[in-house]
């Protein structure tokens, strides 16, 4: 690549730093230059989130027609997997599994939910009593 | 208390610690393309039926912590690397280290990672930053894709130090010990080793998915994609396959163009002309990467969606596999 082809095509990096870029000069050596970001991967990381948009909209949806637990659904919103969530809990990745279920999930120990409680930043009443309304505010 | 360090931005986070650890212990010879190619940090990797953020697992550098100690070692540089089960420990080390006025390396996850936008906290556990003071209840972080350094709050800090998920940092901390004045023939041999080290991995390990084979692998595998995926998932792959390659922290194309840069620098302590000829092939190699990721952002932008588009990406792989594999081999069989 040469310099004078760094891109500079608006990207959420804007918000946060330039990034440094190895690129060729005129003379043929090698030089560092900023690049605001490039459209190529600032599409990249947007269509990364639009699936992890829809998963979390898809996982709410299950929850308020009963086929999920509130787990589920702040799972997806941190977009976390379950070997993600069994790192943090110490639960076994097939616990969580059953935890996903409502029936399972009515009746869990306030002791088990502090623990998804801590690792989704909620708390206990908040994961309990899951509501569309809070899980809108959340998303935002 | 804020320690005397110099911040300099890098590309590449790991590259970028090792540099200014280095630099700020007296080692001034060094930038970040040598840290990274005596550090042997170019790599491809492709790991089937291991998914990562619902992707395939790719991985264009070497494990997190390896051009560290690559790099130390090849210059004679003894270390320091200690991880932690106890948080209250891995603080007391840091606020121990600072004390000592050692500015101390951490591995962190970028999920919690306060001064990142939301946009980039994913769940990846590899990135690196310096913490070198501490004001209050506050550290003073020099983190190298930034421009500036930053801050973050001890509560955050732990909370990075012991992020959990795959490459779970543990509160890893490092930094170089002692040094010794490094010579420049210490460096070149250095940098002979870097290189032969890189380009062995690249063409000699005969694992399929490692090095340019593993390329291959993962050229193969795009064709099958549009079919065993669909085309939204295909190109979510895609949009994987390319932010392992370009996304801020790998200094785009793959660590390719450092790696050109790497050549280039090392010629005046090599003195082989070779080594320019083969940073021009880099350069070119690193233009066809970027060429890829064009083609692939159509896909998953969902221009062009065909199966032959898909081909068409699979085949440019192997193109740049080819090209890889006779550049590295070129590499690998210079007469030192």
């Amino acid at each position: 690549m040469k310099q004078s082809e760094i891109p500079q095509d608006p990207s959420p990096l804007d918000k946060f730093t330039k990034e440094v870029c190895y690129a060729v000069d005129e003379k043929g050596d090698y030089t560092t230059a900023l690049s605001r970001g490039w459209q190529v991967k600032a599409d990249a990381l947007g269509i990364t989130w639009e699936e992890a948009q829809a998963r979390t909209a898809n996982a709410r949806e299950k929850v308020k027609n009963g086929e999920a637990s509130p787990i589920l659904f702040f799972m997806e919103l941190n977009m976390m997997d379950l070997p993600i969530v069994a790192a943090y809990t110490g639960f076994w990745q097939w616990t969580i599994k059953r935890h996903l279920k409502p029936n399972v999930f009515k009746n869990l120990s306030d002791k088990k939910l502090q623990k998804y409680a801590e690792v989704f930043d909620v708390t206990i009443i908040e994961l309990k009593n899951f509501s569309p309304q809070i899980a809108q505010i959340n998303k935002d | 208390m804020q320690l005397d360090f110099q911040h300099i931005q890098a590309a590449h986070c790991e590259n970028g610690v090792t540099t200014n650890l280095l630099r700020h212990m007296g080692i001034h010879q060094i930038t970040e393309p040598l840290a990274f190619g005596i550090g042997a940090g170019i790599f491809y990797i492709h790991i089937p039926f291991l998914k990562i953020s619902g992707g395939p697992a790719i991985s264009f550098r070497t494990m997190p912590g390896q051009i560290f100690t690559r790099t130390c070692s090849a210059l004679g540089v003894k270390i320091e690397r200690k991880t932690f089960s106890s948080k209250e420990k891995a603080q007391l080390f840091l606020d121990d280290c600072l004390a000592k006025g050692q500015p101390a390396g951490c591995q962190v996850g970028v999920y919690h990672l306060t001064y990142f936008p939301k946009e980039f906290r994913f769940h990846f556990n590899a990135h690196n930053l310096v913490v070198y003071g501490k004001e209050n209840d506050t550290y003073l972080v020099s983190d190298p894709v930034m421009e500036t350094v930053t801050t973050i709050s001890a509560y955050d800090l732990e909370r990075v130090r012991f992020a959990k998920g795959a490459l779970a940092p543990n509160g890893q901390i490092y930094f170089p010990k002692t040094s010794e004045p490094v010579s420049e023939e210490r460096i070149k041999k250095g940098i002979i080793k870097g290189i032969k080290h890189a380009s062995w991995f690249m063409t000699e390990t005969p694992v399929p998915i490692l090095g340019v084979a593993g390329i291959r692998f993962t050229a193969g595998r795009i064709k099958t994609w549009r079919e065993s995926l669909g085309v939204r998932r295909g190109g979510l792959y895609l949009a994987q396959l390319v932010r392992m390659g370009e996304e801020i922290g790998t200094g785009g194309a793959g660590f390719r163009f450092v790696y050109a840069a790497f050549l280039q620098q090392a010629h005046p302590f090599v003195k082989k002309d070779e080594l320019l000829e083969m940073s021009k092939q880099f350069t070119a190699i690193g233009d066809l990467w970027r060429a890829s990721s064009v083609q692939a952002s159509g896909i998953y932008k969902g221009r062009i969606t065909e199966q032959q588009d898909f081909n068409v990406m699979g085949d440019m792989l192997l193109n740049i596999a080819e090209k890889e594999k006779a550049a590295f081999k070129a590499l690998y069989k210079i007469k030192w």
